[in-house]
Protein backbone atom coordinates (compact mmCIF):
# COMPACT_ATOMS: atom_id res chain seq x y z
CA UNK A 1 0.00 0.00 0.00
CA UNK A 2 1.28 3.64 -0.94
CA UNK A 3 1.60 6.14 1.51
CA UNK A 4 -1.45 4.76 3.96
CA UNK A 5 -0.41 7.42 6.56
CA UNK A 6 -1.94 10.60 4.47
CA UNK A 7 -5.36 9.35 3.77
CA UNK A 8 -6.26 7.73 7.24
CA UNK A 9 -4.84 11.32 8.96
CA UNK A 10 -7.51 13.04 6.30
CA UNK A 11 -9.82 10.63 7.30
CA UNK A 12 -9.80 10.66 10.76
CA UNK A 13 -10.08 14.85 10.57
CA UNK A 14 -13.08 14.73 8.37
CA UNK A 15 -14.91 11.98 10.80
CA UNK A 16 -13.84 14.45 13.63
CA UNK A 17 -15.49 17.29 11.71
CA UNK A 18 -18.49 15.55 11.09
CA UNK A 19 -18.93 14.33 14.62
CA UNK A 20 -18.45 18.11 16.19
CA UNK A 21 -20.38 19.81 13.34
CA UNK A 22 -23.28 17.44 14.56
CA UNK A 23 -22.60 18.10 18.46
CA UNK A 24 -22.46 21.90 17.43
CA UNK A 25 -25.56 21.88 15.98
CA UNK A 26 -27.08 20.01 18.76
CA UNK A 27 -25.99 22.26 21.04
CA UNK A 28 -27.34 25.29 19.28
CA UNK A 29 -30.90 24.15 19.20
CA UNK A 30 -30.63 23.31 22.45
CA UNK A 31 -30.00 27.28 23.39
CA UNK A 32 -26.50 26.21 24.65
CA UNK A 33 -24.94 29.22 22.34
CA UNK A 34 -28.10 31.69 22.63
CA UNK A 35 -27.89 33.17 25.99
CA UNK A 36 -30.67 35.82 25.03
CA UNK A 37 -33.47 32.96 24.12
CA UNK A 38 -36.39 33.33 26.36
CA UNK A 39 -36.68 29.74 27.71
CA UNK A 40 -39.07 27.79 29.76
CA UNK A 41 -35.96 27.99 32.31
CA UNK A 42 -35.68 31.78 32.35
CA UNK A 43 -39.06 32.82 32.45
CA UNK A 44 -40.02 30.57 35.20
CA UNK A 45 -36.96 31.37 36.88
CA UNK A 46 -37.75 34.97 36.79
CA UNK A 47 -40.86 34.78 38.43
CA UNK A 48 -39.14 33.44 42.03
CA UNK A 49 -39.33 35.97 44.48
CA UNK A 50 -36.03 37.60 45.70
CA UNK A 51 -35.85 35.01 48.86
CA UNK A 52 -36.13 32.49 46.32
CA UNK A 53 -38.82 30.14 44.74
CA UNK A 54 -41.48 28.55 47.39
CA UNK A 55 -40.33 24.85 46.26
CA UNK A 56 -42.92 22.35 46.15
CA UNK A 57 -44.90 24.59 44.63
CA UNK A 58 -46.48 25.98 41.33
CA UNK A 59 -44.21 28.73 40.74
CA UNK A 60 -46.53 30.84 39.61
CA UNK A 61 -50.44 31.34 41.36
CA UNK A 62 -48.56 29.37 44.01
CA UNK A 63 -50.87 29.84 46.74
CA UNK A 64 -54.39 27.71 46.53
CA UNK A 65 -56.98 25.39 47.72
CA UNK A 66 -58.33 22.56 45.58
CA UNK A 67 -62.03 21.91 44.39
CA UNK A 68 -64.36 19.30 42.66
CA UNK A 69 -67.44 19.60 41.11
CA UNK A 70 -69.27 19.51 38.13
CA UNK A 71 -69.59 21.25 34.87
CA UNK A 72 -73.19 20.97 33.64
CA UNK A 73 -73.17 21.54 29.90
CA UNK A 74 -76.87 23.32 28.44
CA UNK A 75 -75.98 22.48 25.24
CA UNK A 76 -76.06 25.84 23.20
CA UNK A 77 -72.39 25.51 22.55
CA UNK A 78 -72.66 22.30 20.38
CA UNK A 79 -73.49 24.88 17.90
CA UNK A 80 -69.68 26.20 18.65
CA UNK A 81 -67.63 23.32 18.92
CA UNK A 82 -68.20 19.44 18.84
CA UNK A 83 -66.33 18.57 22.08
CA UNK A 84 -68.33 16.67 24.09
CA UNK A 85 -67.84 18.97 26.82
CA UNK A 86 -70.93 21.03 25.42
CA UNK A 87 -73.31 18.45 24.74
CA UNK A 88 -75.74 18.43 27.42
CA UNK A 89 -75.07 16.45 30.32
CA UNK A 90 -72.90 16.56 33.47
CA UNK A 91 -69.42 16.35 33.86
CA UNK A 92 -66.57 16.07 36.28
CA UNK A 93 -64.40 19.09 37.62
CA UNK A 94 -61.06 19.04 39.24
CA UNK A 95 -60.17 22.52 39.92
CA UNK A 96 -58.15 24.90 42.08
CA UNK A 97 -58.87 28.73 43.45
CA UNK A 98 -55.73 30.67 43.69
CA UNK A 99 -53.30 33.73 44.19
CA UNK A 100 -51.58 35.23 41.43
CA UNK A 101 -48.00 35.13 43.47
CA UNK A 102 -45.01 33.11 43.42
CA UNK A 103 -45.32 33.11 47.54
CA UNK A 104 -47.07 30.41 48.80
CA UNK A 105 -47.38 32.04 52.18
CA UNK A 106 -48.30 35.42 50.75
CA UNK A 107 -51.19 36.91 52.65
CA UNK A 108 -54.07 37.63 50.82
CA UNK A 109 -54.41 40.92 51.24
CA UNK A 110 -50.99 41.60 49.29
CA UNK A 111 -52.25 39.78 45.47
CA UNK A 112 -54.43 41.80 43.47
CA UNK A 113 -55.06 38.89 40.73
CA UNK A 114 -57.14 35.59 41.74
CA UNK A 115 -57.12 33.01 39.73
CA UNK A 116 -59.52 29.59 38.62
CA UNK A 117 -57.85 26.51 36.99
CA UNK A 118 -60.56 23.62 36.24
CA UNK A 119 -60.12 20.56 34.21
CA UNK A 120 -63.37 18.91 33.01
CA UNK A 121 -63.50 14.85 31.99
CA UNK A 122 -65.75 13.78 29.75
CA UNK A 123 -66.46 10.14 29.01
CA UNK A 124 -64.92 9.79 25.88
CA UNK A 125 -61.84 10.36 27.50
CA UNK A 126 -61.11 13.67 26.64
CA UNK A 127 -59.81 16.59 29.13
CA UNK A 128 -60.37 20.46 28.75
CA UNK A 129 -57.86 22.72 31.24
CA UNK A 130 -58.15 25.80 31.61
CA UNK A 131 -56.20 28.42 33.79
CA UNK A 132 -58.00 31.76 34.11
CA UNK A 133 -57.36 34.82 36.25
CA UNK A 134 -60.13 37.59 37.49
CA UNK A 135 -58.36 40.88 35.59
CA UNK A 136 -60.75 41.42 32.72
CA UNK A 137 -57.54 42.31 29.74
CA UNK A 138 -53.78 40.48 30.44
CA UNK A 139 -51.48 42.99 31.67
CA UNK A 140 -49.27 42.73 28.60
CA UNK A 141 -49.58 41.75 24.46
CA UNK A 142 -46.67 39.06 24.26
CA UNK A 143 -44.63 36.52 26.38
CA UNK A 144 -41.86 38.38 25.71
CA UNK A 145 -43.32 41.62 27.65
CA UNK A 146 -44.44 39.29 30.46
CA UNK A 147 -40.88 38.45 31.18
CA UNK A 148 -39.88 42.38 30.87
CA UNK A 149 -42.61 42.77 33.04
CA UNK A 150 -41.17 40.09 35.75
CA UNK A 151 -37.58 41.79 35.42
CA UNK A 152 -39.33 45.47 35.83
CA UNK A 153 -41.23 44.11 39.07
CA UNK A 154 -37.87 42.41 40.33
CA UNK A 155 -35.49 45.10 39.26
CA UNK A 156 -33.74 47.19 42.12
CA UNK A 157 -33.77 50.45 39.92
CA UNK A 158 -37.00 52.84 41.19
CA UNK A 159 -37.60 54.02 37.53
CA UNK A 160 -37.85 50.17 36.36
CA UNK A 161 -41.72 49.94 36.10
CA UNK A 162 -41.73 53.42 34.90
CA UNK A 163 -39.70 52.26 31.34
CA UNK A 164 -41.70 49.48 31.54
CA UNK A 165 -44.97 51.11 31.27
CA UNK A 166 -43.78 53.52 28.49
CA UNK A 167 -42.48 51.05 26.20
CA UNK A 168 -45.85 48.63 27.07
CA UNK A 169 -48.44 51.15 26.79
CA UNK A 170 -50.67 48.07 26.62
CA UNK A 171 -50.08 47.72 30.23
CA UNK A 172 -52.63 50.77 30.54
CA UNK A 173 -55.72 48.68 30.63
CA UNK A 174 -54.66 46.10 33.17
CA UNK A 175 -52.93 48.75 35.63
CA UNK A 176 -56.25 50.60 35.72
CA UNK A 177 -58.23 47.98 36.36
CA UNK A 178 -55.67 46.45 39.66
CA UNK A 179 -55.90 50.08 40.38
CA UNK A 180 -60.13 50.97 40.20
CA UNK A 181 -61.65 47.77 40.53
CA UNK A 182 -63.11 46.02 44.20
CA UNK A 183 -61.47 43.63 45.91
CA UNK A 184 -63.84 40.81 46.37
CA UNK A 185 -63.97 39.51 49.66
CA UNK A 186 -64.42 35.86 48.26
CA UNK A 187 -63.66 33.68 45.36
CA UNK A 188 -67.03 32.54 45.11
CA UNK A 189 -68.08 36.43 43.82
CA UNK A 190 -64.69 36.41 41.30
CA UNK A 191 -65.44 36.41 37.46
CA UNK A 192 -62.67 34.66 35.81
CA UNK A 193 -61.67 35.20 32.13
CA UNK A 194 -59.99 32.68 30.11
CA UNK A 195 -57.86 36.30 28.14
CA UNK A 196 -56.31 34.17 25.86
CA UNK A 197 -58.45 33.64 22.59
CA UNK A 198 -58.73 29.82 21.28
CA UNK A 199 -60.53 28.21 18.73
CA UNK A 200 -63.88 26.59 18.32
CA UNK A 201 -64.38 23.94 15.57
CA UNK A 202 -68.49 22.59 14.95
CA UNK A 203 -69.38 19.86 13.55
CA UNK A 204 -69.10 20.76 9.72
CA UNK A 205 -65.93 22.06 10.50
CA UNK A 206 -66.26 25.86 10.90
CA UNK A 207 -64.24 28.09 13.32
CA UNK A 208 -64.90 30.70 15.55
CA UNK A 209 -62.44 32.42 17.46
CA UNK A 210 -63.38 32.37 21.19
CA UNK A 211 -62.69 33.72 24.72
CA UNK A 212 -64.82 32.46 27.67
CA UNK A 213 -65.82 33.66 31.31
CA UNK A 214 -67.00 31.92 34.00
CA UNK A 215 -69.59 34.79 35.52
CA UNK A 216 -70.18 34.05 39.23
CA UNK A 217 -73.77 33.34 40.71
CA UNK A 218 -72.82 35.56 44.24
CA UNK A 219 -73.57 39.07 44.26
CA UNK A 220 -69.90 40.68 45.05
CA UNK A 221 -69.44 42.03 48.25
CA UNK A 222 -66.06 44.78 47.57
CA UNK A 223 -63.65 44.67 50.39
CA UNK A 224 -60.62 47.27 51.07
CA UNK A 225 -57.03 45.30 50.76
CA UNK A 226 -56.91 47.04 54.60
CA UNK A 227 -59.98 45.04 55.68
CA UNK A 228 -59.11 41.57 53.82
CA UNK A 229 -55.64 41.71 55.56
CA UNK A 230 -57.58 42.27 58.91
CA UNK A 231 -59.57 39.04 58.42
CA UNK A 232 -56.15 37.04 58.26
CA UNK A 233 -53.13 35.85 55.77
CA UNK A 234 -55.71 32.78 54.58
CA UNK A 235 -59.25 34.14 54.99
CA UNK A 236 -60.25 33.15 51.65
CA UNK A 237 -59.38 29.63 51.38
CA UNK A 238 -61.23 29.41 54.93
CA UNK A 239 -64.25 31.58 53.30
CA UNK A 240 -64.38 29.51 50.65
CA UNK A 241 -64.19 26.27 52.31
CA UNK A 242 -67.31 27.55 54.66
CA UNK A 243 -69.20 29.13 51.66
CA UNK A 244 -69.29 25.34 50.12
CA UNK A 245 -69.68 23.43 52.58
CA UNK A 246 -73.19 25.33 53.42
CA UNK A 247 -74.09 25.10 49.73
CA UNK A 248 -72.47 24.16 45.80
CA UNK A 249 -71.54 27.35 44.42
CA UNK A 250 -71.86 28.37 40.89
CA UNK A 251 -70.72 30.24 37.71
CA UNK A 252 -72.10 30.12 34.25
CA UNK A 253 -69.71 29.94 31.52
CA UNK A 254 -70.13 32.13 28.97
CA UNK A 255 -68.63 32.17 25.32
CA UNK A 256 -67.26 35.23 23.36
CA UNK A 257 -67.17 35.30 19.69
CA UNK A 258 -65.26 37.39 17.47
CA UNK A 259 -65.63 39.12 15.05
CA UNK A 260 -63.30 39.26 11.78
CA UNK A 261 -60.60 41.71 13.02
CA UNK A 262 -60.73 41.50 16.72
CA UNK A 263 -57.30 41.57 18.39
CA UNK A 264 -57.27 37.65 18.29
CA UNK A 265 -53.41 37.55 19.10
CA UNK A 266 -53.53 39.79 22.14
CA UNK A 267 -54.82 39.61 25.58
CA UNK A 268 -54.20 42.43 26.53
CA UNK A 269 -57.10 44.16 24.67
CA UNK A 270 -60.74 43.40 25.41
CA UNK A 271 -63.26 42.83 22.30
CA UNK A 272 -65.70 45.38 21.57
CA UNK A 273 -68.88 44.77 24.20
CA UNK A 274 -71.45 44.19 21.46
CA UNK A 275 -69.48 41.07 20.64
CA UNK A 276 -71.89 37.74 20.40
CA UNK A 277 -72.02 35.41 23.69
CA UNK A 278 -73.38 32.36 24.21
CA UNK A 279 -73.93 30.33 27.70
CA UNK A 280 -72.69 26.93 27.55
CA UNK A 281 -73.41 25.35 31.01
CA UNK A 282 -72.72 25.78 34.57
CA UNK A 283 -70.03 25.51 36.94
CA UNK A 284 -70.58 23.91 40.58
CA UNK A 285 -68.00 23.69 42.82
CA UNK A 286 -69.29 21.00 45.37
CA UNK A 287 -66.00 20.39 47.65
CA UNK A 288 -62.93 22.07 49.23
CA UNK A 289 -60.09 19.92 49.86
CA UNK A 290 -57.06 21.58 51.06
CA UNK A 291 -54.21 21.55 48.46
CA UNK A 292 -51.46 19.66 50.31
CA UNK A 293 -53.12 16.67 49.94
CA UNK A 294 -55.71 17.52 47.43
CA UNK A 295 -56.61 15.90 43.84
CA UNK A 296 -55.27 19.12 42.75
CA UNK A 297 -51.83 19.35 43.62
CA UNK A 298 -49.68 17.33 41.26
CA UNK A 299 -52.58 18.55 38.19
CA UNK A 300 -51.15 20.87 35.76
CA UNK A 301 -54.02 23.13 34.09
CA UNK A 302 -51.97 23.26 31.17
CA UNK A 303 -54.42 25.95 29.20
CA UNK A 304 -53.53 23.62 25.73
CA UNK A 305 -54.81 20.40 27.06
CA UNK A 306 -57.87 21.24 24.54
CA UNK A 307 -60.58 18.29 23.45
CA UNK A 308 -61.12 17.82 19.69
CA UNK A 309 -63.34 21.00 18.76
CA UNK A 310 -61.08 23.54 20.55
CA UNK A 311 -57.85 24.15 19.30
CA UNK A 312 -55.15 26.86 20.49
CA UNK A 313 -55.54 30.62 17.90
CA UNK A 314 -52.97 33.05 17.23
CA UNK A 315 -52.58 33.96 20.60
CA UNK A 316 -49.20 33.42 21.59
CA UNK A 317 -49.68 32.78 25.50
CA UNK A 318 -50.90 29.36 25.73
CA UNK A 319 -48.01 27.75 24.27
CA UNK A 320 -45.59 29.66 25.98
CA UNK A 321 -47.86 28.78 29.04
CA UNK A 322 -47.61 25.42 28.32
CA UNK A 323 -43.99 25.57 28.26
CA UNK A 324 -44.05 27.23 31.51
CA UNK A 325 -46.21 25.46 33.56
CA UNK A 326 -44.60 22.54 32.16
CA UNK A 327 -41.45 23.40 33.70
CA UNK A 328 -43.06 24.66 36.87
CA UNK A 329 -44.43 21.03 37.09
CA UNK A 330 -40.89 18.98 36.31
CA UNK A 331 -39.38 21.47 39.19
CA UNK A 332 -42.24 21.06 42.03
CA UNK A 333 -42.85 17.71 41.37
CA UNK A 334 -39.51 17.01 41.85
CA UNK A 335 -39.26 19.19 45.16
CA UNK A 336 -42.32 16.65 46.84
CA UNK A 337 -40.11 16.42 50.31
CA UNK A 338 -39.90 20.51 50.44
CA UNK A 339 -44.10 20.35 50.69
CA UNK A 340 -44.68 17.30 52.42
CA UNK A 341 -48.43 15.82 52.24
CA UNK A 342 -49.40 15.28 55.91
CA UNK A 343 -49.75 11.59 57.34
CA UNK A 344 -52.99 11.02 57.30
CA UNK A 345 -53.58 12.15 53.58
CA UNK A 346 -50.75 10.56 52.27
CA UNK A 347 -50.73 8.54 49.20
CA UNK A 348 -48.99 4.89 49.49
CA UNK B 1 -20.92 -20.30 8.42
CA UNK B 2 -21.83 -21.12 4.84
CA UNK B 3 -23.53 -18.70 3.09
CA UNK B 4 -23.71 -16.26 6.03
CA UNK B 5 -24.73 -12.92 4.45
CA UNK B 6 -22.22 -10.05 4.33
CA UNK B 7 -24.85 -7.39 3.84
CA UNK B 8 -27.97 -6.75 6.46
CA UNK B 9 -31.36 -7.56 4.59
CA UNK B 10 -32.94 -4.67 2.66
CA UNK B 11 -36.01 -4.55 5.06
CA UNK B 12 -33.08 -4.12 7.87
CA UNK B 13 -30.96 -1.51 5.69
CA UNK B 14 -34.45 0.40 5.03
CA UNK B 15 -35.74 0.25 8.84
CA UNK B 16 -32.42 1.46 9.94
CA UNK B 17 -32.22 4.37 7.90
CA UNK B 18 -35.77 5.45 8.57
CA UNK B 19 -35.20 5.30 12.00
CA UNK B 20 -32.04 7.20 12.08
CA UNK B 21 -33.91 10.03 10.07
CA UNK B 22 -36.63 9.53 13.01
CA UNK B 23 -34.20 9.21 16.23
CA UNK B 24 -32.23 12.06 14.99
CA UNK B 25 -35.40 14.20 14.24
CA UNK B 26 -36.60 13.16 17.48
CA UNK B 27 -33.40 14.18 19.57
CA UNK B 28 -33.13 17.65 18.29
CA UNK B 29 -36.95 18.22 18.47
CA UNK B 30 -36.14 17.06 22.28
CA UNK B 31 -33.49 19.74 23.10
CA UNK B 32 -35.24 22.05 21.07
CA UNK B 33 -38.97 21.72 22.24
CA UNK B 34 -37.77 22.71 25.85
CA UNK B 35 -35.48 25.54 25.00
CA UNK B 36 -38.40 27.61 23.91
CA UNK B 37 -41.62 29.31 24.61
CA UNK B 38 -42.73 30.33 21.11
CA UNK B 39 -45.63 29.00 19.29
CA UNK B 40 -43.75 26.51 17.51
CA UNK B 41 -43.46 24.66 21.16
CA UNK B 42 -46.99 23.19 20.57
CA UNK B 43 -46.52 21.51 17.46
CA UNK B 44 -42.74 20.29 18.64
CA UNK B 45 -43.96 18.67 21.47
CA UNK B 46 -47.28 16.91 19.72
CA UNK B 47 -44.52 15.38 16.53
CA UNK B 48 -42.17 14.66 19.69
CA UNK B 49 -44.82 12.40 20.91
CA UNK B 50 -46.35 10.99 18.01
CA UNK B 51 -42.65 10.56 16.32
CA UNK B 52 -41.70 8.81 19.60
CA UNK B 53 -44.74 6.25 19.29
CA UNK B 54 -43.85 5.53 15.40
CA UNK B 55 -40.09 4.94 16.60
CA UNK B 56 -41.11 2.83 19.42
CA UNK B 57 -43.28 0.69 17.08
CA UNK B 58 -40.41 0.54 14.34
CA UNK B 59 -37.60 -0.54 17.18
CA UNK B 60 -40.46 -3.15 17.72
CA UNK B 61 -40.18 -4.34 14.46
CA UNK B 62 -37.13 -3.77 13.71
CA UNK B 63 -36.51 -6.17 16.91
CA UNK B 64 -38.00 -8.80 15.14
CA UNK B 65 -36.57 -8.61 12.05
CA UNK B 66 -32.82 -8.63 13.67
CA UNK B 67 -33.53 -12.07 15.80
CA UNK B 68 -34.90 -13.58 12.74
CA UNK B 69 -32.30 -12.91 10.29
CA UNK B 70 -29.33 -11.91 12.47
CA UNK B 71 -26.54 -9.35 11.50
CA UNK B 72 -23.74 -10.14 9.28
CA UNK B 73 -20.37 -11.34 10.92
CA UNK B 74 -18.24 -8.82 12.16
CA UNK B 75 -14.44 -9.04 10.05
CA UNK B 76 -12.79 -11.79 11.47
CA UNK B 77 -9.54 -9.16 11.88
CA UNK B 78 -11.57 -6.54 13.83
CA UNK B 79 -9.59 -5.96 17.23
CA UNK B 80 -11.29 -7.84 20.59
CA UNK B 81 -11.93 -4.40 22.24
CA UNK B 82 -13.55 -2.79 18.69
CA UNK B 83 -15.73 -5.97 18.57
CA UNK B 84 -16.73 -5.46 22.28
CA UNK B 85 -17.93 -1.82 21.57
CA UNK B 86 -19.68 -2.71 18.56
CA UNK B 87 -21.85 -5.10 20.54
CA UNK B 88 -22.54 -3.31 24.05
CA UNK B 89 -23.44 -0.11 21.65
CA UNK B 90 -25.92 -1.92 19.42
CA UNK B 91 -27.34 -3.18 22.49
CA UNK B 92 -27.30 0.19 24.09
CA UNK B 93 -28.74 1.60 21.15
CA UNK B 94 -31.73 -0.88 20.60
CA UNK B 95 -32.69 -0.60 24.32
CA UNK B 96 -32.77 3.24 24.25
CA UNK B 97 -34.93 3.02 20.76
CA UNK B 98 -37.38 0.83 22.51
CA UNK B 99 -37.14 2.34 26.17
CA UNK B 100 -37.05 5.95 25.38
CA UNK B 101 -40.45 6.45 24.42
CA UNK B 102 -41.63 4.06 26.62
CA UNK B 103 -40.39 6.59 29.46
CA UNK B 104 -41.50 9.37 27.87
CA UNK B 105 -44.91 7.44 27.39
CA UNK B 106 -45.22 6.54 31.17
CA UNK B 107 -43.55 10.09 32.72
CA UNK B 108 -46.44 12.08 30.93
CA UNK B 109 -49.04 9.36 32.62
CA UNK B 110 -47.38 9.81 36.05
CA UNK B 111 -48.09 13.35 35.55
CA UNK B 112 -51.46 12.69 34.78
CA UNK B 113 -51.31 14.57 31.04
CA UNK B 114 -53.32 13.12 28.71
CA UNK B 115 -51.42 10.54 26.15
CA UNK B 116 -52.81 12.29 22.26
CA UNK B 117 -50.36 11.22 19.52
CA UNK B 118 -50.96 11.61 15.61
CA UNK B 119 -53.40 14.56 15.76
CA UNK B 120 -56.16 12.53 18.18
CA UNK B 121 -55.39 8.97 19.25
CA UNK B 122 -55.52 8.62 22.94
CA UNK B 123 -53.08 6.69 24.33
CA UNK B 124 -54.07 4.80 28.08
CA UNK B 125 -51.94 6.08 30.65
CA UNK B 126 -49.62 3.17 31.41
CA UNK B 127 -48.76 4.22 35.08
CA UNK B 128 -50.88 5.57 38.13
CA UNK B 129 -49.96 9.61 38.56
CA UNK B 130 -46.79 9.40 41.27
CA UNK B 131 -44.70 12.70 41.58
CA UNK B 132 -41.86 10.67 42.53
CA UNK B 133 -42.34 8.65 39.40
CA UNK B 134 -43.31 11.04 37.31
CA UNK B 135 -39.86 12.89 38.73
CA UNK B 136 -37.52 10.02 38.24
CA UNK B 137 -38.86 9.27 34.70
CA UNK B 138 -38.06 12.69 33.93
CA UNK B 139 -34.85 12.37 35.04
CA UNK B 140 -34.47 8.88 33.05
CA UNK B 141 -35.70 10.62 29.97
CA UNK B 142 -33.87 13.73 30.03
CA UNK B 143 -30.27 12.47 30.68
CA UNK B 144 -30.88 9.34 28.52
CA UNK B 145 -31.54 11.66 25.79
CA UNK B 146 -28.02 13.14 26.12
CA UNK B 147 -26.71 9.44 26.07
CA UNK B 148 -28.44 8.68 23.10
CA UNK B 149 -27.53 11.69 21.29
CA UNK B 150 -23.77 10.73 22.60
CA UNK B 151 -24.06 7.08 21.37
CA UNK B 152 -25.44 8.03 17.95
CA UNK B 153 -22.19 10.46 17.45
CA UNK B 154 -19.97 7.47 18.20
CA UNK B 155 -21.97 5.43 15.80
CA UNK B 156 -21.59 7.67 13.06
CA UNK B 157 -17.82 7.69 14.24
CA UNK B 158 -17.62 3.83 14.15
CA UNK B 159 -19.34 3.85 10.90
CA UNK B 160 -17.15 6.33 8.95
CA UNK B 161 -14.20 4.74 10.31
CA UNK B 162 -14.98 1.39 9.02
CA UNK B 163 -16.04 2.99 5.51
CA UNK B 164 -13.05 5.46 5.42
CA UNK B 165 -9.72 4.18 7.08
CA UNK B 166 -11.00 -0.01 7.63
CA UNK B 167 -12.68 -0.18 4.44
CA UNK B 168 -13.56 -3.37 5.73
CA UNK B 169 -17.15 -3.72 4.06
CA UNK B 170 -18.79 -3.12 7.76
CA UNK B 171 -20.68 0.24 6.33
CA UNK B 172 -21.69 -1.15 3.20
CA UNK B 173 -22.96 -3.88 5.34
CA UNK B 174 -25.90 -1.48 6.07
CA UNK B 175 -25.39 1.34 3.48
CA UNK B 176 -25.76 -0.36 0.26
CA UNK B 177 -28.90 0.51 -1.37
CA UNK B 178 -28.51 -3.19 -3.96
CA UNK B 179 -31.50 -5.38 -3.20
CA UNK B 180 -29.45 -8.65 -4.52
CA UNK B 181 -29.26 -11.05 -1.75
CA UNK B 182 -25.67 -10.98 -0.82
CA UNK B 183 -24.09 -14.53 0.16
CA UNK B 184 -20.82 -15.23 0.57
CA UNK B 185 -19.47 -18.11 -1.15
CA UNK B 186 -19.32 -21.35 0.56
CA UNK B 187 -16.22 -22.49 1.83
Amino acid sequence: MPEPHRPVLGSLALIAVVIGAGAAVFAYTAGWFSPQRLTPTRLVDALAPAAGPSLGHRRNHAKGICFTGAFEANGAGSELSKAQVFARGQYPVLGRFNLATADANAPDATVRVHGLGIRIATPDGQEWRSAMIDAPVFAVSTPQGFYELLLASASKDPNAMKKFVAAHPEFAAFGDWAKNAPWTDSYAEDRFNSLNSFVFVDNAGAERVVRWSLLPAAQLVSISPDDLAKRGPDYLEQEIAQRVASAPQHWAMVVTIANLGDPTADPSKAWPQDRRTVEVGTLVVQKIEAERDGPCRDINFDPTVLPTGIRTSDDPFPAARSAAYMKSYDLRTSEAKDYPRTATGAKP
Amino acid sequence: MIGSRQRFTPLQRLLHWLMAICILTMLFIGVGMVSTIMPKYLPLVAIHKSLGIAILVLALIRLAVRLRYGAPALPADLPEPMKLAAYLSHYALYALMIGMPLIGWAMLSAAAYPVVVFGGVYLPAILPQSDSLHTWLWDAHFYLAFAFFGLVLMHVAAALFHALVRRDGVFEAMASVSTHDEVAPAE
